[in-house]
């Protein structure tokens, strides 16, 4: 009878042991899944990214970021690209930064919470899904053909700061956010302002999170295409806008901004979009630049953000 | 000595008025600034709504939203929207097919069985991938993946919807991976440690207990995933040909709503003209699109939100 039953146990503990190691069989072919689809995953992506550089390789040398595209892929080269996409990047900048950061600053640190608020709190949580071609839309209708700007470098810098916003936005609330009320409470006890507390506090601890969405937010507009194709960039420009620095006073100006432009992602498309071989060349060796620089600032913003949450404790 | 006290007082009060006023103007110019994202939303309906409104004067609700082929800027000119949203769903669909389950069991992993170590190398990988512009993409699709596909199916065409479908999906993964391994982390350590307790394998807890916790978040990434490529325009503007074509059929070329009001722009707008209004008409039947998938992922979200 004893026995019996010992015999039964120990069944039953054979029944589990089975169960548990026919589960922890399942463990181990999830990790084994999930390693195998990362790796693929990361091998696929590096293997395209080492296909762009190789492929464009015979083009990476000053030649090709000092010539005018042409009619020929062999002297074709990025110079009213590369310019353009500065200067498109320089308004963009100009505009998107204190914009995003001011209303960044409102919402987290005056607005009172009602309706008002929470209906530019919506608002901008829509902007940033919004599909970027409705943006080129809006400054088609808007910038182009209402305002008059034309076909201009601001009409495009002023489209991608529209598209920067909300990254600039929602950075700046959260490098905002993390900031302890106590700071802002010891800096009204000995008398500051709202504005006091916030510039000279509140702004100075938030300086890294908003640098960071910047970074990102500027690495976003570099590769954006198809707003700027929708406002009517053009694709073929062999001329340098106005030179916004000069030598003679007032040393300033700003012709530029109504000058016709090209930017790098538009001549990359340009060149895929046409049939010889040579311009696909030159198509990757222009989509390697793109690359390189947008991983530069994205790699820079996470290692910032990186370096803040390691860095401060409160 | 009452009224020295007094004139103390004022000229505080007046320094203090000076100073409640520079305040007032600097919370304004902040106020300002803040509601330009309402005035943006604002622009958006208005320029879709205002240029979208004479091209259906011109063309029927019906024709718009039943004709199956879409000519806009041919001789015989069709206004059926319908084969630009065949185009739209295919490649929403095949790039959903590829990004959902890698993108899925890419925050599992990372969330539930990833080492600290590994967790800290991967993370900001699809961070970077996440910044790599679409232009780029398209370069891949049409150069790379839909000459790999043609050898494995001989009679694809260049311009198909699959490889720029496929790329999408790839171009999606990190998206995905990211919102929803968020929404996994976010799940407190109690639950898990209760499922271990109670003898879960990381397997079990992972499916059974953390997943189902984080639903709401994975289903947000979803959303993300649909929205971004309804929304994606240039891996489709350069890859799948940029001729409407009212099929479902992955392997042929067609238009989708965003490549259309690309392929429109290329050429030579005439201002006003029946071809640029009917690029608003698009613009507005995409973005009540997306508008639509975004109200429906927030119903969703409400609905599974877990509170701990």
């Amino acid at each position: 009878m004893i026995k019996q039953k010992k015999a039964s146990n120990l069944k039953d503990l054979n029944v589990i042991r089975k169960m548990i190691s026919n589960h922890k069989k399942y463990d181990f072919m999830f990790a084994g899944l999930g390693t195998i689809v990362i790796a693929s995953l990361t091998i696929t992506l590096l293997v395209l990214f080492l296909d762009l550089v190789i492929d464009g390789y015979p083009k990476f040398n000053l030649d090709f970021l000092s010539n005018f595209p042409s009619r020929r892929a062999a002297r074709a080269g990025i110079l009213s690209a590369w310019v353009g996409s500065s200067l498109v990047l320089l308004v963009t900048f100009f505009v998107a930064v204190p914009l995003g950061v001011a209303s960044g600053i409102y919402l987290e640190e005056y607005a009172k919470k009602n309706w008002f608020s929470d209906l530019i709190e919506i608002n901008v949580s829509n902007l940033a899904g919004v599909p970027s071609i409705i943006y080129g839309l809006l400054a088609l209708g808007l910038f182009v053909y209402s305002f008059g700007l034309g076909q201009s470098i601001l009409t495009a810098g002023l489209t991608l700061a529209l598209l920067m916003l909300p990254i600039v936005i929602v950075s700046t609330r959260e490098a905002i956010r993390a900031i302890p009320v106590h700071i802002r409470e010891a800096a009204y006890a000995v008398g500051a302002t709202k504005w006091q507390v916030c510039h000279n506090h509140v702004i100075q601890y938030a300086y890294g999170g908003i640098l960071t969405g910047i970074i990102i937010g500027m690495a976003r507009a570099i590769g954006e295409t198809a707003p700027v194709i929708t406002i009517g960039a053009l694709t073929f420009i062999a001329f340098l806008p106005p030179s916004p620095v000069g030598l003679e006073p007032p040393f300033i100006n700003f012709d530029w901004l109504d000058a016709g432009f090209s930017v790098l992602p538009i001549q990359m498309f340009n060149w895929i979009s046409r049939p010889q071989h040579a311009f696909h060349v030159n198509a990757a060796a222009t989509g390697a630049i793109i690359i390189i620089l947008t991983l530069l600032m994205n790699g820079l913003a996470i290692k910032l953000r990186y370096n803040i949450r390691k860095k401060i404790k409160w | 000595m009452g009224s020295e006290n007094n004139l103390i007082i004022s000229s505080r009060l007046a320094k203090n008025y000076k100073r409640n006023l520079i305040e007032r103007m600097i919370e304004f110019s902040l106020l300002c600034s803040g509601i330009v994202a309402i005035f943006i939303t604002l622009a958006i309906i208005y320029v879709l709504v205002s240029e979208a409104i004479p091209f259906f004067q011109h063309v029927s609700m019906k024709d718009f939203l039943t004709d199956t082929v879409w000519t806009p800027n041919y001789s015989i000119k069709h206004y059926g929207i319908l084969p630009l949203i065949s185009g739209t769903l295919t490649t929403t669909g095949i790039a959903l097919i590829v990004a959902v389950p890698l993108g899925t069991i890419t925050a599992i992993y990372l969330s539930e069985f990833a080492s600290h170590k590994v967790r800290e190398v991967i993370k900001p990988i699809l961070e970077l991938l996440v910044g790599v512009p679409t232009v780029v993409f398209g370069y891949f699709a049409l150069m790379l993946v839909t000459p790999m596909l043609q050898k494995i199916y001989p009679d694809l065409t260049t311009f198909n919807m699959l490889g720029p479908g496929i790329v999408m999906g790839i171009m999606i993964v990190p998206y995905i991976a990211s919102v929803a391994e968020d929404s996994m982390r976010a799940v407190p350590m109690a639950i898990r440690e209760g499922a271990y307790a109670m003898g879960a394998t990381r397997f079990q807890t992972a499916i059974k207990v953390v997943t189902p916790a984080a639903i709401s978040g994975i289903v947000a990434a979803y959303i993300l995933a649909i929205s971004r490529a309804v929304g994606e325009t240039m891996i489709v503007a350069i890859a799948a040909g940029q001729q409407p074509n009212f099929t479902f059929n992955p392997v042929e070329s067609a238009a989708t709503i965003t490549s259309y009001i690309v392929s429109v722009a290329l050429g030579d707008l005439e201002h006003g003209g029946i071809g640029y209004q009917s690029i608003f008409a698009a613009g507005l039947t995409l973005l009540i699109m997306t508008l639509l998938i975004n109200i429906l992922g927030h119903m969703v979200r409400k609905k599974y939100a877990e509170r701990y």
